[in-house]
């Protein structure tokens, strides 16, 4: 395998595993012809955080819109398709379950085959929108669910070689920004702060044990909550920017430092970032310029492919349905549900 | 005219094909199967029992709720998208009322109830005397609340629902001899009852599936904490 022979295949993408109800027409697992993708950060502002249950009406209430408008976009009839990829999980089971039921009614009414695609395979195969792989690969999955090193020797075969211990990346960066009483989401507000000061905490760096690849967050959230309290006990005022750059500061260096190592002792070909996280500014200008001293090509998608889309759903599935892989009608959400290797 | 009826609104699952006025296939199960895993299997295997495709289909019926949050979703997204791909009408029934019906030749208040847990329900009861008025309108309520609505109307009320069950001794207790259980064979709701329902009204515009939601007849938990404290601000 390594190499498709893909000849106008268009397959339509449908993701919903948290708060974005997404659909997306991409041909060949390249192109996108299609990408529509409607959120519903507004409506979970007022609880500084996803609410599950609100989540999946909202889904229900988009759906067969959002699909309507990929089509109508992409100037496509449901007969143009090949066949419907939608995310199987993991995610929210309620918002899971929204997109899964609508993809099976919709390959079931127009006899399409049904391929279910990992979220993170799909952040993954984001890149394959941008740049073709080159393997033996490694990919930085940073998100609000994920901090993950994974190794990839080929399409479809994903070695998990490092990952989160406790907090995601992600999840570290709202909870500081719920301590630094900055409004949901807090991710791209810190990123942000981080760039507008020059001083910055010293908050420690959390390398685990000598060569694992793991990560852990935990203790770093717990130092900007011990750094505030100790400040408050003492009546001194904090400079939260001072401290938004402390922390980013912490966690770009441990996943630069360890996606570096990984890198040279894998001998990888090329190097992704993937998932929301790899939006932060501070974090993609880290990984670019050490991998441009390192000389391996490095990559990251733009901006609207890094957060949850359908178009990444899409691109993987593609490659898992010209490998064969097929779902059926009695697809169940996973919200659990582990990256396993389709090529093994 | 070719029917396709769904409801998943709550443990049970429904599903029949109706043509032309008359049941050409229906299953129902009551095996506590998440829905995604069985809902779509069982539509699947309706149209290939009865050798028909998707696109011969005229309308669609769904049960609106409410029920399970995420069993009336299931039921409701299938429906919707089935409906809009294929660009026909969709009709959405109460599944208190889906119930009800079971019971139309029965003469007098019929109330459904479906187990909201905690003591509460979603029920709704309807006069079958006169093409199932509602007399207790659909909605979450506290049992008590609901056995003293139903003890205000002073007449036989007879109760249907798998989930009648778990109330009967309160509701005999409360409204003594005035209440009535349906035999069992009456309990599980019906695909073809559904679309029974949903022929007798207008069928609406194809355009208007976009915007068809489920009847949750309840806020989420989330977002009646926060119109509590937008209240309290005030």
């Amino acid at each position: 395998m390594g190499e498709f022979i893909m000849e106008n295949r268009y397959i339509l993408g449908i993701e919903s595993s948290c708060d974005e109800t997404a659909a997306s027409i991409v041909k060949n697992g390249c192109e996108i012809v299609s990408n529509v993708v409607s959120s519903q950060i507004e409506s979970h502002k007022r609880f500084g955080g996803v609410v599950p249950e609100i989540a999946s009406r909202h889904h229900v209430e988009q759906v067969t819109m959002v699909i309507e408008e990929a089509l109508a976009q992409a100037n496509m009839k449901p007969e143009d398709l090949d066949a419907v990829a939608v995310t199987e999980g993991p995610g929210l089971v309620g918002a899971l379950l929204i997109g899964i039921n609508a993809a099976k009614a919709f390959a079931f009414a127009n006899g399409l085959p049904l391929v279910g695609v990992h979220h993170i395979a799909g952040h993954i195969y984001a890149n394959t929108l941008m740049q073709p792989m080159e393997f033996p690969l490694l990919a930085l999955v940073v998100s609000g669910g994920h901090t993950e090193l994974v190794l990839m020797k080929d399409h479809g075969s994903f070695e998990l070689i490092g990952e989160t211990r406790d907090d995601a990346a992600g999840e570290a960066y709202d909870k500081v920004a719920r301590v630094l009483n900055i409004q949901y989401p807090g991710g791209p507000h810190i990123d942000r702060m981080a760039h507008e000061s020059e001083e910055a905490v010293k908050f420690p760096r959390v390398w685990l044990e000598e060569g694992s690849y793991d990560f852990s967050f935990s203790g770093l959230k717990s130092a900007v909550i011990n750094y505030k309290h100790n400040a408050e006990q003492r009546g001194i005022e904090i400079n939260p920017l001072h401290v938004a750059k402390g922390f980013q500061d912490s966690v770009v260096e441990v996943l630069t430092a360890k996606t570096l190592r990984a890198a040279r002792e894998f001998n990888v070909k090329q190097v992704i970032a993937a998932g929301g996280v790899s939006a932060n500014k501070g974090l993609r200008k880290s990984l670019e310029e050490t991998f441009n001293n390192e000389g391996i090509p490095f990559y990251v998608p733009p901006l609207k492919l890094c957060t949850d889309n359908a178009a990444m759903i899409a691109a993987a599935g593609t490659f898992m349905f010209a490998s064969g892989e097929r779902s059926d009608m009695a697809m169940n959400g996973r919200p659990g549900m582990e990256l396993v290797s389709w090529n093994d | 005219m070719i029917w396709l009826g769904i409801d998943t609104s709550n443990s049970p699952l429904a599903v029949a094909i109706v043509k032309d006025g008359q049941v050409v296939a229906e299953e129902v199960t009551n095996i506590k199967l998440n829905h995604s895993i069985g809902a779509m299997p069982a539509i699947e295997r309706l149209f290939e029992r009865v050798k028909m495709k998707p696109a011969d289909v005229d309308a669609i019926a769904v049960g609106e709720g409410p029920g399970s949050y995420t069993g009336v979703r299931i039921g409701v997204t299938i429906a919707k998208t089935l409906a809009w791909t294929l660009k026909k009408p969709l009709v959405g029934i109460s599944s208190l009322k889906l119930l009800v019906a079971n019971a139309a030749l029965y003469n007098g208040v019929v109330c459904s109830i479906i187990d909201a847990r905690r003591q509460n329900v979603y029920a709704g009861a309807y006069d079958t005397q006169v093409d199932l008025v509602a007399v207790v309108e659909d909605g979450h309520y506290s049992l008590q609340g609901l056995l003293d609505k139903l003890k205000d109307l002073n007449a036989p009320v007879m109760f249907v629902g798998h989930d009648v069950e778990l109330f009967w001794e309160a509701i005999q207790a409360e409204i003594g001899d005035n209440a009535i259980r349906a035999p069992y064979t009456l309990d599980l709701p019906s695909a073809s009852q559904l679309i029974h329902l949903a022929d007798q009204q207008e069928l609406p515009a194809i355009e208007a599936v976009h915007s068809f939601v489920p009847q949750y007849r309840r806020l989420a938990e989330a977002e009646a904490n926060w119109l509590k404290e937008q209240k309290g601000q005030k």
